[in-house]
């Protein structure tokens, strides 16, 4: 019997061994390659997606214990061709250079929001110790976390 | 604008450049192969000696591949859609979008028509690659040119349509306008159809930067939403028909070799490919488990040496350093020994700096792919066509049996000049006859790429009462001759570069040795203003003469409010700055020591930067920023640390890069100069950083820090 996985809301077998982190599974086994590599020792938060709404690093977790819980990449934000209000608001404050680390703190901040839907910048900064941006792009991260939280509030997202 | 660009001088401290390739394989022939075939280029382009200079390889163009003139070419599609071809890659710092920008510019048209193909060897230009600051001062020159050609192309083509004079005509907004008759008629009718060719004049004279429209504004990424939305395609995303999985198997120390060898069990596994072609050794497989398995099954004995530690390396290379003296690398005026008789106040210092990793968050990727005896290598490089001829003379093939593709990457630093990674996949392609992919790991990354090099430092100098330095004497070894003239005015100085025997990997890192030189002279400037008690940026500006530099010191003065009383225990001020690659920097910051821990906290930093007239404001404010802040990582805490050629903290657990809660409150004055060509930006922010710290460091503690980095493990007061 196969593993199966929920991720963005489709099902898919997943015939990796079931030790195997999540990371592998989703970039390589379903090809969602939006989910980055970036240290494979749950250092650098490139890798982190949300599982049952919480984020997660997912070279960190073996494909079976994310088995039977939703799991969101940065591929299943955009709705109906609409972005995400974090993605949305990392474009207009273009908070990002080379990008590799960006959908890893996107992940992270729609994580953040959820559970703080009006966090301080000492919050944000709190929250994402754990993801790495080698370019430099913090202090514009921070804004656009701003931004979105803004935005989100009163649409209920 | 106009005019020639300079030759590009190879800097010392760029000892990737000259090493070769890391691995050498056994000669397979394979047929020669074109690999570009006819295209609807509409401009060919250039006779221009002075641009050739960089854009010419040493052994020679490749005529296989593009006419051999061209070092610039567009195209305009029958829709009016322009395709600018360039050899550059795009890191992060957002040349793609100001090259468009440069292009709709010149060529009058809406920057959203404007597409740039980048580094694919098979498509773009030969260029050196995307190193030293030189995609603005040169590439922007030479797309200005060949998209003013074009335009001057399609005005012929409407005048001589419409049987006028081509003087009288108006080229803007997509279209060639008649004022005359008030005719127009769009570019895209009038590329419909045609094919058309040009060379370009010596000296076009290109738009001016005071009437920029396009060129000069912020405009935002052009493919943004395809990396918020992670469909942008990395190198180690990128997964053909067949892809099987690369890993290759690390010798256990630097420069170990090889002695014993058994790979019966990888053999027998199946799916494996296993490859040993001298010291290389490598597996690929299905999945990168498997690879990593097939890895772990094989028998290897090596032969290690012993090496010199961290802990030894400032006094190893200030004892090994090339006792012969090169005039390349020697700047010397008046006497040193009058300059010190002069002099009022004295001061000796000693800096080491440690070597450092650029730990790009994608590591060395490449996917390589054999068809026919043709082979294609998509991997993250700085310079794609250097790979492309390394893997030519690595595989015994032609170069245009080589086609090199650059995905936009997950940056580099600098530190992305060289070929591992393709080389590494291309050697295991050949053998499963497959694509294979090879993706560094992150462990890998860090012991097996090139470091910034190590170095030590050593100044002596006087002033005078008046505060006029009277005498200069600075010795780097090792680390690099980048910014080692000082910018300030001295009659008598010796300023010298000493290179050192060392066989650990260095090579280049953004700013070169100009992080360290301007760290340690700026950092010798202060204590200089402390011993003869005058305001440290009172003391500079008396010392300059080149009124860009003075310029950047005030305004950065001014945002910081510089000078700053002291409130609060353990607060300190300090500054620093300098050229190079022709922009200036001035840095200032505020710290916080905590007495009891000795923890360092930047609180604050206003920098100034001019780089000459600025293309994209707000990218290069990002730009600007991104620097201080990594330059924050190699000031305060990042060393890498090795015993017996092995790097002990090759992990970011135990090596720390800056994270948010190290970002201070920053404040970027961008100094716009129109009457200034542009410079590259990428490097040069970096520079005041590191010595704005030390030096407020020193203010807040009394507490003098002349190494980099800083405080690893804060201040001991």
């Amino acid at each position: 019997m196969p593993i199966e996985l929920e991720v963005n809301g489709k099902r898919y077998p997943v015939h990796y061994d079931p030790d195997t982190p999540l990371l592998y599974v989703l970039r390589d086994e379903l090809g969602l390659t939006g989910t980055k590599y970036g240290c494979g020792e749950g250092q650098c938060g490139a890798c982190t997606v949300l599982i049952g709404g919480a984020p997660r690093r997912s070279c960190q977790i073996p494909v079976s214990a994310a088995a039977g819980k939703p799991i969101t990449t940065i591929e299943g934000l955009e709705k109906e061709g609409q972005l995400h209000p974090v993605q949305q608001a990392f474009l207009d404050a273009g908070a990002f250079q080379c990008a590799y680390c960006t959908p890893g703190i996107i992940m992270s901040s729609v994580g953040l929001l959820q559970v703080n839907a009006n966090p301080s910048s000492a919050d944000i900064v709190q929250f994402l110790q754990g993801n790495i941006c080698r370019c430099g792009t913090h202090p514009r991260i921070v804004e656009a976390i701003h931004q979105a939280a803004k935005a989100m509030q009163g649409k209920g997202r | 604008m106009s005019g020639s660009p300079e030759k590009f001088v190879v800097e010392p401290e760029r000892y990737e450049f000259s090493a070769g390739p890391v691995h050498h394989f056994e000669l397979l022939r394979r047929d020669f192969f074109k690999l570009l075939g006819a295209g609807i280029a509409v401009f060919t382009m250039t006779k221009d000696a002075g641009a050739m200079q960089e854009t010419a390889p040493a052994r020679g163009f490749h005529p296989e591949e593009l006419p051999k003139e061209i070092n610039a070419w567009l195209h305009i599609g029958e829709d009016g859609g322009v395709t600018a071809f360039t050899g550059k890659v795009e890191i992060g710092q957002n040349i793609r979008t100001s090259l468009a920008q440069t292009v709709a510019d010149e060529l009058r048209v809406p920057f959203e028509s404007v597409r740039m193909v980048t580094a694919d060897t098979a498509l773009t230009p030969f260029d050196f690659g995307t190193v030293g600051s030189r995609s603005m001062p040169t590439m922007s020159p030479q797309l200005r040119r060949v998209a003013a050609s074009a335009r001057d192309l399609l005005v012929g083509v409407a005048a001589k349509e419409w049987n006028v004079p081509p003087e009288g005509l108006k080229a803007a907004d997509a279209k060639v306008t008649d004022p005359a008759s008030g005719r127009s008629i769009s570019y895209a009718e009038l590329a419909r159809g045609k094919t058309l060719a040009q060379n370009l004049p010596a000296e076009d004279p290109v738009t001016p930067p005071t009437e920029w429209t396009v060129a000069g504004k912020s405009v935002p990424k052009v493919n943004g939403r395809a990396f918020v939305t992670g469909r942008h395609q990395y190198t180690p995303d990128l997964r053909p028909a067949g892809l099987l999985y690369g890993k290759v198997l690390r010798p256990p120390s630097f420069n170990a070799t090889l002695t014993s060898y058994d790979d019966t069990a990888t053999k027998a596994m199946p799916g494996v490919v296993v490859v040993r072609d001298g010291d290389f050794v490598g597996a690929a497989a299905p999945t990168e488990r498997e690879a990593q398995k097939a890895l772990d099954a094989i028998h290897a004995q090596w032969k290690e040496v012993p090496q010199i530690s961290s802990r030894e390396i400032f006094s190893y290379l200030k004892k090994n350093a090339v006792a012969t003296s090169e005039d390349r690398f020697r700047k010397q005026s008046g006497s040193m020994e009058e300059g010190l008789t002069q002099a009022a106040h004295r001061l000796d210092t000693t800096h080491t700096i440690s070597f450092i990793a650029h730990a790009p968050l994608e590591a060395r990727a490449a996917v390589a792919e054999w068809a026919d005896g043709k082979l294609t290598v998509w991997t993250g490089t700085q310079r794609p066509f250097a790979v492309r001829d390394e893997l030519a003379i690595v595989f015994h093939i032609p170069e245009s049996s080589v086609r090199v593709i650059v995905p936009d990457m997950g940056s580099a630093y600098g530190g992305k000049h060289t070929s591992d990674a393709a080389l590494e996949a291309a050697r295991l392609a050949r053998a499963a006859g497959r694509p294979v992919r090879v993706f560094w790991t992150r462990e890998e990354e860090f012991t097996w790429a090139y470091f910034r090099p190590a170095g030590v430092i050593e100044i002596k100098s006087g002033i005078a009462s008046d505060g006029k330095l009277t005498a200069w004497e600075f010795h780097n070894y090792n680390s690099g001759m980048s910014a080692i003239e000082t910018p300030y005015v001295v009659p008598n100085r010796h300023i010298e570069f000493h290179p050192v025997p060392f066989n650990m990997r260095q090579g280049s890192y953004r700013g070169l040795a100009a992080t360290a030189n301007v760290f340690a002279r700026e950092t010798h400037m202060d204590a200089l203003a402390r011993a003869a008690q005058i305001d440290p940026l009172e003391f500079r500006l008396k010392n300059i003469s080149e009124p860009r530099l003075r310029a950047v010191f005030e305004a950065g003065a001014k945002s910081f409010g510089w000078p700053r009383k002291k409130t609060q225990e353990g607060q300190g001020f300090g500054l620093g700055g300098g050229t190079e690659k022709g922009g200036y920097v001035a840095t200032f910051a505020e710290v916080a020591v905590d007495r009891a821990s000795g923890a360092v906290r930047v609180i604050r930093v206003a920098s100034a930067y001019e780089c000459g007239a600025i293309v994209n404001p707000d990218g290069l404010r990002n730009q600007a920023i991104g620097a201080i802040i990594q330059g924050m990582g190699g000031a305060l805490f990042e060393a890498i640390e090795f015993e017996n050629g092995r790097i002990t903290n090759p992990h970011f657990a135990s090596y720390r890069v800056p994270r948010f809660r190290d970002v201070p409150e920053i404040e970027a004055v961008l100094i716009d100069r129109k009457d200034i060509p542009s410079a590259g930006a990428g490097e040069t922010p970096m520079l005041g950083i590191a010595p704005s710290i030390g030096n407020a460091i020193f203010d807040a503690t009394g507490v003098r820090l002349n190494g980099l980095p800083l405080a690893p493990n804060g201040v001991k007061t």
